[in-house]
């Protein structure tokens, strides 16, 4: 009987560390480093490609032949902002990067630049407000960043939500947990890799803004089998009109998400099938993720060269693209022992079937 | 310097929302009480700090206020998992959706201030504005463990870290009002070694977003011949730039209008300008917006001046101040007490004569 992996203070501050980081779509820089710092006594191969995706292979042990090919994915990057031009002292328009609604912008801290420069996105006092004016949407070309009347930066520069990282009990709190929380699971299983296939760990980029990243990393891995690793938006909350709440897609503490089917992706019900297996053999709670819109990575993984049978799974995690998210630990250690145990029991016999 | 650094960072770590300002009061009262000669607390909870006369005989009172409450939420019902909120003093909901805050439960607990998803949401209110009914906290926690530990009416404070700018400037929620309060305590430490003529009433308020109660019941229990009113006014920067805005880090602002006293103008005026202290008017044509409205008629009046620190984004968690401006109110404040003597008041009542 293998253990269970668990998830405790390292790979907490792990997650902190990796949540914490400045990594906007096209600038994962930040998140790179971590990636390579903490991998690289692990890790048989570590390569950056083109894009900056961080490519890691850990390779089948005890002379095993011809292994099974299996990609995991997480993405590195988050949604952010783009400095535009500066107006007047420390006042600067902004670009937003990512789907950001824009009712999420105003009253935040932000941080910009690779130093980390802090700033505010200010609002008008409310005792200025014309009349009726509460009553509008704040728009996002009338928000600035402001970095204090001495502050600098320059256009082009990124920046992010400035929440920190906090843990409290069970619930994490983080503006970076999509898909930080992926990134954390890959690191622990090439730290956990079975031996029996050749693992390979794409930390990709630029997720965000339309799946760059791991289309080319699929290129470049040519995988037998593909798993995204991802958050997913929990909407379990109450409905305004006091209905049942049928579109809730996915629920805190119902344990990892498993999709069926969303806007880019039909995921191989082979795959799905022997995740619901293994969960059940290890007795790990799971949920299917509504099928419906959304998409993770293995939108474009699955199109790669002739066909990757692909499966996502994810961190159910409330109020994506906003300045904080929120997840549950339980959720993310048994997201983490699911794919674990997968890795572990995976053959290319589900792939001898033809998909259904 | 950093002295005021770290102890702004203190203030505005606190809670302290109008009517449950006790958190401030016990860090001030720590700062004050080697400072002055008697802390008290007043009954509805406003901290005074008296620093006596030099010898003991007073020629007046003078009463400075700045106010210790901050705007925030109150719980005011229950949404399965969530807690419906009512705002404590005057709050935007534009700038609530994605707040961390902190909920005053049996236990402090960690949450976010949510927009209700518009998927959840009737068809006429997706994409719209955010107002406060369709404004939620969420802590994470389940219902039952929610009903367990808040309660109806508990406080909901704002989270956001102070944040420290580049070239002296600071950010953060209730800089309206504590960094007021911090030019006050300045404004005491600065008249350490000076002889004083007049009784010196520091008074840290309560309620003034709400109530402005603290300021009227301090003044009366006191009855201070003249009173300086330290607070906030807007930051010049997104969102006010006309003329009721004044520019972060070029000095202080000082009221003339019918809710100040002239005589009060003229002379921080040219105390300023003699002591080479930036400053700026600020026209108050009707009311100051500040405790200035209640003390002003204070039992039978009292003769007050507004000092106002200039501050971008009011009431929003990300208010900013300049460090400089601060710093250049308490020194205003410690020289206009230091110039008080016998004949102020005779002075001032002549003064009055020739408006």
């Amino acid at each position: 009987m293998v253990n269970k992996l668990k998830i405790e203070q390292k790979q907490l501050s792990l997650l902190e560390k990796l949540c914490n980081a400045v990594a906007v779509s096209g600038n994962e820089g930040e998140v790179r480093r971590i990636v390579i710092e903490e991998l690289k006594d692990f890790a048989d191969e570590i390569t950056v490609d083109a894009m900056g995706n961080v490519l890691v292979r850990h390779h089948a042990k005890n002379g095993t032949v011809d292994p099974l090919k299996v990609m995991l994915d997480a993405h590195m990057d988050e949604v952010g902002f783009m400095i535009a031009a500066e107006e007047e002292e420390g006042i600067y328009t902004f670009e937003v990067v990512g789907g950001i609604d824009p009712r999420q912008l105003p009253g935040k801290l932000v941080l910009v630049g690779k130093d980390h420069t802090p700033g505010v996105i200010g609002t008008k006092p409310i005792h200025l407000l014309e009349e009726k004016e509460e009553d509008s949407p704040i728009a996002q070309n009338t928000l600035r960043i402001d970095l204090g009347p001495a502050g600098k930066a320059k256009p082009g520069d990124y920046g992010s939500f400035a929440t920190r990282f906090l843990r409290s009990g069970n619930n994490l709190f983080s503006k970076a947990i999509d898909d930080r929380i992926g990134v954390a699971t890959l690191i622990e299983l090439v730290k956990n890799a079975p031996e029996n296939i050749e693992l390979l760990a794409s930390f990709s980029v630029q997720e965000e803004i339309g799946l760059r990243g791991a289309r080319v990393a699929a290129y470049t891995f040519a995988p037998d089998l593909a798993i995204a690793v991802d958050s997913t938006p929990a909407f379990d909350l109450p409905r305004e009109d006091g209905n049942e709440n049928a579109v809730y897609n996915c629920r805190l503490g119902g344990g990892p998400a498993i999709y069926l089917a969303d806007a880019g992706t039909l995921s191989d019900p082979r795959l799905i099938q022997f995740l619901c297996k293994t969960a059940e053999q290890n007795s790990i709670i799971y949920q299917f993720r509504q099928p419906g819109g959304g998409g993770t990575n293995a939108g474009w993984i699955h199109r790669s060269r002739a066909g990757v049978p692909s499966v996502s799974i994810s961190v159910p995690g409330r109020y994506a693209h906003t300045a904080v998210l929120l997840s549950r630990l339980e959720d993310w250690e048994n997201a983490l022992n699911l794919v674990y145990f997968t890795l572990r029991g995976i053959t290319r016999e589900i792939l001898e079937t033809p998909r259904g | 310097m950093d002295d005021l650094v770290s102890f702004l960072t203190q203030l505005i770590s606190l809670s302290g929302l109008s009517g449950y300002e006790s958190p401030v009061r016990e860090v001030l009262s720590t700062r004050w009480r080697p400072i002055v000669d008697e802390l008290s607390i007043s009954k509805l909870g406003s901290l005074h700090g008296l620093k006596r006369a030099s010898d003991g005989k007073p020629q007046g009172k003078i009463m400075l206020a700045a106010h210790m409450d901050a705007i925030g939420l109150m719980v005011s019902g229950y949404s399965e998992n969530l807690l419906r909120v009512t705002s404590v003093g005057g709050i935007d909901p534009r700038i609530l959706p994605g707040q961390m805050v902190t909920v005053h439960g049996k236990e402090n607990l960690p949450g976010i201030a949510i927009l209700q998803p518009d998927r959840l949401v009737n068809e006429a209110h997706r994409e719209k504005c955010p107002a406060l009914e369709r404004i939620f906290i969420d802590t994470g926690l389940s219902e039952s463990e929610l009903k367990e530990t808040v309660e109806v009416g508990s406080l909901v404070s704002f989270a956001t870290p102070p944040t420290h700018m580049e070239g002296g400037y600071i950010a953060g929620h209730s800089l309206d009002n504590r960094a007021s309060l911090a030019a006050l305590t300045l404004c005491l430490e600065g008249l350490k070694n000076t002889k004083l003529s007049w009784d010196v009433w520091a008074v840290a308020t309560v309620q003034e977003e709400e109530t402005l109660g603290g300021a009227l019941t301090s003044a009366f229990e006191i009855e201070p011949d003249l009173a300086l009113v330290v607070d906030v006014t807007f930051g010049k920067g997104p969102g006010a730039t006309d003329h009721r805005a004044f520019p972060l880090g070029k000095g202080v602002t000082i009221g003339v209008g019918s809710n100040v006293h002239p005589s009060l103008e003229k002379r921080l005026k040219a105390l300023a300008d003699e002591e080479k202290i930036p400053y700026a008017t600020e026209i108050l044509p009707a009311s100051s917006g500040t405790d200035a409205i209640t003390l002003q008629v204070s039992r039978s009046g009292v003769p007050c001046e507004v000092i106002g620190l200039p501050l971008r984004y009011m009431h929003t968690p990300v208010e900013e101040v300049a460090l400089a401006d601060i710093e250049s109110a308490g020194r205003l404040m410690a020289k206009f007490i230091s110039s008080l003597n016998a004949n102020t008041m005779t002075e001032i009542r002549k003064e009055m004569l020739e408006w």
